[in-house]
């Protein structure tokens, strides 16, 4: 559905994106990370046509956003980092100027505009000012401007930014419940938000894809045995004497007690993967062991990881998913 | 065509929505009644005084009141069409719509197209305001209605080369007041760049005349209706046009 090849885009000497490649299939969410500058807004207005690349190029819906631009634009919606309101406008005449731009047909255009209102639950302002709104009502406005022409494809910067805790909760709702008739590209630098509502995420610093895969990958594949949680039938303090006497682990933290069983979160040297000693001197031991599992790391480690220490990312990031 | 009209509509909303059309309107129809009633006067005495004298030459409505009128009007266009023209662009880019007309299905041509037309039918129901004014010389003296009709034609071709430039002006900067400034500024420059015609060889000085903006009005006033001057008009206001086309063009690739 959305096809990104090689996309290259240069201000001056400075390159905002740099070779950026990813596809993404009909139907899915799949989630733009980066930090602040990483070229995620650029990236989505090459997509949008709002900017041409410097380089490469950009399928959208079948249709090159450059040689093709309209036909493009007529398949995408876009909800900027800002909403693109008018002030002066109410909300429906709002949308329903949105409609004639985007060129839904005369005889759709109500019936469209009541739809996506109630969608994105906004009729119960449908006639006051778009400049009097609250940021979260904006941002579902902003919302209900990108569905309005039912797009093939919806490309969202940051489309919680500024709200609310009850507010993001919907939001995040409604682009899952968005998910199935329109193919989806958010980009966000809240790390949740890419693990509730995208299938696949790509990570981008810099101008440069660090990483493409599903969240759940992702966090597995990046530290998988590094850390582990142990919990065991047995004395706190013994336990935690003979776990950290196993060769190769370098801590051990008591993180939770429930009732004669203890949890300890144990770390080991990197690469190393100590379960089978850990498990061996429990059992030896004369304790149950009752759980044991590498303990996942959370995709805002992993964030932090690949965006300060390059280095350290890509010794940790396995080589298949490095895209480059 | 229905984008451009889609255009326009939201434009000439957001100029009612604002007080921009308000004081446009209101201080063309001060500025105008106050030239009209001064010229009425003048033409008033001027008749009375050919009266005592005898009657030496003939007194002409057409000649010594709608005329004059008509290149006064110039000079309000002068200082309220860059209000107009100020926001169009600037605003938008200001408050980032520009993203949404940019990645809707338009083409540049439509948006601009449609923004002009947007200011060109304000400016049109501005101009509408003195036509009470010239139906009470109708009804009460006996103009001829040619050089009315071309008076208006020029008024509006000329206020169309003013929109079109304050477009392209509009669209090189986020600021509105830089761009009603700026806007003031070229329009000052095309209304007295013939002052130094007469100081300049007869070249130069055909040239500067035919650059003058308010130059090529004069005939429109008199009931002449020249191709030159049509020429002038309608190919500054395609190349304003153009320029501002280009100029949101360039923009994209500027980032």
């Amino acid at each position: 559905m959305i096809e990104v090849q090689h996309l290259t885009k240069r201000y001056g000497p400075l390159k905002a994106v740099d070779d950026v490649s990813f596809k993404v299939e009909r139907g899915e969410i799949l989630g733009f990370l980066g930090p602040n500058g990483a070229g995620k807004t650029t990236t989505m207005r090459v997509l949008t046509g709002y900017i041409p690349p410097s380089e490469g190029r950009a399928i959208v819906a079948g249709f090159d956003v450059f040689d093709q631009p309209i036909e493009a634009k007529r398949r995408t919606g876009y909800l900027p980092e800002t909403p693109p309101l008018y002030p002066e406008m109410t909300v429906r005449e709002y949308l329903s100027f949105v409609a004639r731009i985007k060129g839904v047909p005369r005889s759709e255009r109500a019936s469209r505009l009541d739809y996506v209102m109630g969608r994105t639950r906004v009729t119960d302002v449908a006639d006051r000012h778009c400049g009097k709104l609250s940021k979260g009502y904006r941002q579902r406005v902003g919302l209900a401007q990108a569905i309005l022409h039912n797009p093939d494809v919806l490309i969202l910067d940051e489309p919680t930014a500024g709200l609310d805790p009850k507010q993001i909760i919907e939001t995040r709702q409604l682009i899952k419940e968005l998910a199935g008739d329109h193919t989806i590209i958010l980009s966000t630098h809240i790390l949740p938000e890419v693990s509730q509502t995208c299938h696949r995420v790509v990570i981008i610093n810099k101008g440069r894809v660090v990483a493409v895969d599903t969240p759940a990958n992702l966090t597995a594949r990046l530290r998988g045995s590094e850390s582990m949680y142990v919990q065991v039938d047995g004395l706190g303090a013994d336990v935690k004497k003979a776990l950290e006497a196993v060769p190769g682990v370098t801590r051990v933290v008591l993180s939770d007690t429930r009732g004669t069983a203890t949890g300890f979160e144990v770390d080991s040297e990197s690469g190393r993967d100590v379960r089978r000693e850990l498990a061996s001197t429990v059992v030896s031991c004369g304790w149950g062991l009752l759980e044991l599992r590498p303990m996942r790391m959370s995709l805002e480690e992993i964030f932090l990881h690949l965006t300060t220490e390059e280095t350290a990312a890509a010794a940790a990031v396995p080589a298949e998913v490095i895209y480059e | 065509m229905s984008n451009i009209l889609a255009i326009a509509q939201r434009e000439l909303k957001s100029y009612f929505a604002s007080p921009i059309a308000y004081i446009v309107i209101g201080l063309f129809s001060i500025m105008f009644g106050w030239f009209f009633v001064n010229l009425l006067y003048y033409f008033q005495r001027m008749s009375m005084q050919a009266g005592m004298t005898g009657g030496g030459g003939t007194m002409n409505v057409n000649d010594m009141l709608i005329a004059p009128l008509f290149l006064n009007v110039s000079v309000i266009l002068l200082f309220t069409l860059p209000a107009v023209t100020m926001r169009t662009y600037s605003e938008e880019k200001r408050s980032g719509t520009i993203e949404l007309l940019l990645t809707s299905p338009l083409t540049d041509f439509e948006i601009v197209m449609g923004k002009f037309l947007g200011g060109f039918i304000l400016y049109a129901a501005m101009l509408a305001i003195s036509l009470p004014h010239v139906a009470l010389l109708f009804l009460y003296g006996n103009p001829e209605w040619q050089p009315v009709v071309t008076g208006y034609l020029g008024l509006l071709l000329m206020g169309g080369c003013f929109l079109a430039l304050g477009l392209f002006i509009s669209s090189l900067t986020k600021n509105q007041v830089i761009s009603a400034m700026a806007t003031f500024a070229v329009f000052l420059m095309f209304w007295v760049i013939n002052w130094m015609a007469s100081f300049s060889s007869p070249t130069t000085q055909a040239v500067l005349n035919h650059l003058s903006i308010t130059e090529h009005l004069n005939d429109f006033t008199k009931g002449v209706l020249d191709t030159k001057h049509l020429v002038y008009y309608l190919s500054f206001i395609g190349f304003g046009l153009f320029l501002t086309v280009r100029s949101v063009d360039s923009e994209r690739w500027r980032g």
